[in-house]
C-alpha cells in the first residue's frame, strides 16, 4: 500500500490498471477523457493486457461492452453527460442481459445549453435502467468504489456505474491510498461467468413476447434488490484490506443532530466542513451522504433520519417533479413527520459555498420550510 | 399447450438454449384450424409444400396438420385443389 497524489480521473484509471479488464471500449468526452487517456497509456506501455477498442461513439462503446461481456470478458468503460445519454439505448440492454459491465461516470451537465461542468443530470437520467449506482465523494472513494464495483457487478450479474463529480473530483489532485497490484488482483479474482457466448451454446437478446417479458423483468428487480446485501458483503471484504468502511451511506455527526443535510458526491465534503464549524458553536447539525443510490436503501435511511429536520440538496432537476434525491428521501420518510425542504443547487457547475450550506442549516433552525423547491446560489 | 414458467423457474435474462423451439408450442393463439376430409384428399401434398410453418405432415398415410405449430393461416385450405381442407374453430 502506498500514498500518492492523483486526480479522481487518475484514481479511476489506476484502479482499472490494477483490475486489468479484458476489454475496454473507449470514446472520449470531457470531463471523463483523462480516465481513458491515462488507461490508454497503460495499454500502450504494456502495463495491462486489456484489449482497448476505439469506437466512433458512446452508443458503439456500450454496444461493444455488451458484446464483449456476453462473450464472457470482464469489461470496463467510462463516460460523461451527453456520452452517457448517447449510451442510453444500450444501458437497459446491459442490465436486461445481466452483464456485469463496470463504468466510471464523471458527472457533467446534459446539454442544452452545452456545458462541460458538474451536475448530476446525466447519471440521474439513468437511475431507472437497472444499473447499480454508486456515488463517490472524493478521489479515494473513486478508487475504492471502482474496485468494489467489479466484484459487486460480477456477484449480482448486473452492470454498475461509479460516479464522481466532473472537474471537482476528476481533475483535482488529492492524496489517494493505492493498494498493491497483487492485493487488487486477488480481491477481484478471475471472472468466470456461469454462462457466456464463448463457453455455452446460448442466444443472448432473443425476442420475448408478452407471455415471458414480465417475468424476466421481475427477475431483474429481484437481482438489484439482492445487490443491497451483496454490496455490504463485498464492502466487508474490501474493508479488511483497506481499513475503510463501505456502507449504503455515510452518517457524519448525524446521530444526535436535530438538523440534517442530505447531499451526494463532492458537495458532502463542503457540507462536512460546515458541520464541523457549526458543531464548534454547539449547533446540533449533521450530514447524510448517500453512496448506494440504486438500489436505494429506504429502511436504513429512514432509521438514520428519523426525528430530524432535513434539507435535501439535489444537483439535478427532475423537471416538473421532486428532484431525484429528494423524491427518494421523501419516499423513505413517508409515514413519519419529518420536516423536509428540497433545494436544487450547482447546475452546470455553479459552485456551492460554505455560506450557502450555513444558510441552509440556518433555515432549518429557524423553521423556514416551503412546499416547493428552493434554489441555492441562483440569481433571481 | 406448453406450461408457462414462473419467474423463479426461468433462466436469467431470457437466455435461449439451442433448438429450444422444439420445446415451445407456437400454435396456441390461432382462431381457426384446418380439418382434412380424407375421403376427398388425393394426397397431392400441395398443402405440405405451401404451409409456411412446415407443420403439415403425412402420418399413417394421412395428411395431418400439427396443431401445436399451426397458426391457422388457412393457406392449405386455399391451395387445396379438391377442397378437402376446411377451416373450423380452433381448439376442438
Amino acid at each position: 500500500m502506498k500514498k500518492t497524489a492523483m486526480t479522481g480521473a487518475g484514481a479511476a484509471a489506476e484502479a482499472m490498471r490494477q483490475i486489468n479488464p479484458d476489454v475496454a471500449p473507449v470514446y472520449p468526452i470531457t470531463p471523463q477523457t483523462p480516465i481513458m487517456e491515462t488507461f490508454a497509456h497503460f495499454v500502450a506501455d504494456g502495463k495491462v493486457e486489456t484489449e482497448l477498442i476505439r469506437v466512433e461513439s458512446e452508443h458503439s462503446a456500450m454496444s461493444v461492452a455488451v458484446g464483449a461481456s456476453a462473450a464472457g470478458a470482464r469489461v470496463m468503460t467510462a463516460t460523461s453527460a451527453n456520452g452517457l445519454a448517447l449510451m442510453l439505448e444500450i444501458l437497459p440492454i446491459a442490465s436486461g442481459l445481466r452483464l456485469p459491465i463496470v463504468m466510471n461516470v464523471v458527472n457533467r451537465a446534459l446539454s442544452a445549453p452545452i456545458n462541460i461542468h458538474c451536475d448530476h443530470s446525466d447519471s440521474m437520467a439513468c437511475r431507472d435502467l437497472g444499473w447499480v449506482q454508486i456515488y463517490s465523494e472524493n478521489n479515494q472513494e473513486v478508487y475504492d468504489n471502482t474496485i468494489l464495483a467489479v466484484k459487486l457487478a460480477e456477484k449480482t450479474e448486473l452492470p454498475v456505474m461509479v460516479m464522481q463529480d466532473g472537474f471537482i473530483t476528476s481533475h483535482c489532485v488529492e492524496e489517494v491510498e493505492i493498494l498493491d497490484d497483487k492485493t487488487v488482483k486477488n480481491f477481484v479474482g478471475e471472472y468466470e461467468p456461469e454462462v457466456s457466448l464463448l463457453k455455452n451454446k446460448v442466444t443472448y437478446g432473443a425476442m420475448q413476447l408478452p407471455d415471458y417479458n414480465f417475468e424476466t423483468k421481475r427477475q431483474e428487480a429481484e437481482a438489484i434488490e439482492k445487490a443491497k446485501k451483496i454490496f455490504i458483503d463485498v464492502g466487508k471484504g474490501l474493508s479488511k484490506i483497506t481499513g475503510r468502511r463501505y456502507s449504503y451511506f455515510e452518517s457524519y455527526m448525524l446521530d444526535d443532530a436535530d438538523y440534517a443535510i442530505v447531499v451526494l458526491n463532492s458537495s458532502a465534503g463542503t457540507a462536512k466542513a460546515v458541520v464541523d464549524k457549526l458543531r464548534k458553536n454547539g449547533k446540533k447539525v449533521g450530514l447524510l451522504k448517500p453512496i448506494l443510490f440504486r438500489p436505494f436503501p429506504y429502511e436504513e435511511i429512514k432509521s438514520a433520519l428519523k426525528g430530524k429536520a432535513i434539507a435535501v440538496l439535489d444537483r439535478s432537476e427532475s423537471f416538473g417533479a421532486n428532484p431525484p434525491l429528494c423524491a427518494e428521501i421523501k419516499n423513505a420518510l413517508s409515514g413519519l413527520n419529518n420536516k423536509i425542504q428540497s433545494f436544487v443547487f450547482g447546475l452546470g457547475g455553479r459552485e456551492l459555498l460554505e455560506k450557502d450550506i450555513e444558510k441552509v442549516f440556518d433555515d432549518l433552525a429557524k423553521n423556514r420550510f416551503e412546499d416547493k423547491i428552493r434554489y441555492l446560489g441562483l440569481r433571481e | 399447450m406448453t406450461k408457462l414458467l414462473g419467474w423463479k423457474e426461468m433462466k436469467k435474462a431470457g437466455l435461449v438454449e439451442p433448438a429450444s423451439s422444439l420445446k415451445v408450442k407456437t400454435g396456441v393463439w390461432k382462431v381457426e384450424q384446418p380439418v382434412v376430409d380424407h375421403k376427398k384428399c388425393t394426397k397431392c401434398f400441395k398443402c405440405v409444400v405451401y404451409c409456411p410453418d412446415l407443420c403439415i405432415e403425412e402420418k399413417e398415410g394421412k395428411i395431418t396438420p400439427n396443431y401445436d405449430y399451426c397458426k391457422g393461416c388457412a393457406l392449405c385450405a386455399k391451395v387445396c385443389p379438391v377442397k378437402a381442407i376446411t377451416m373450423e374453430k380452433a381448439g376442438k
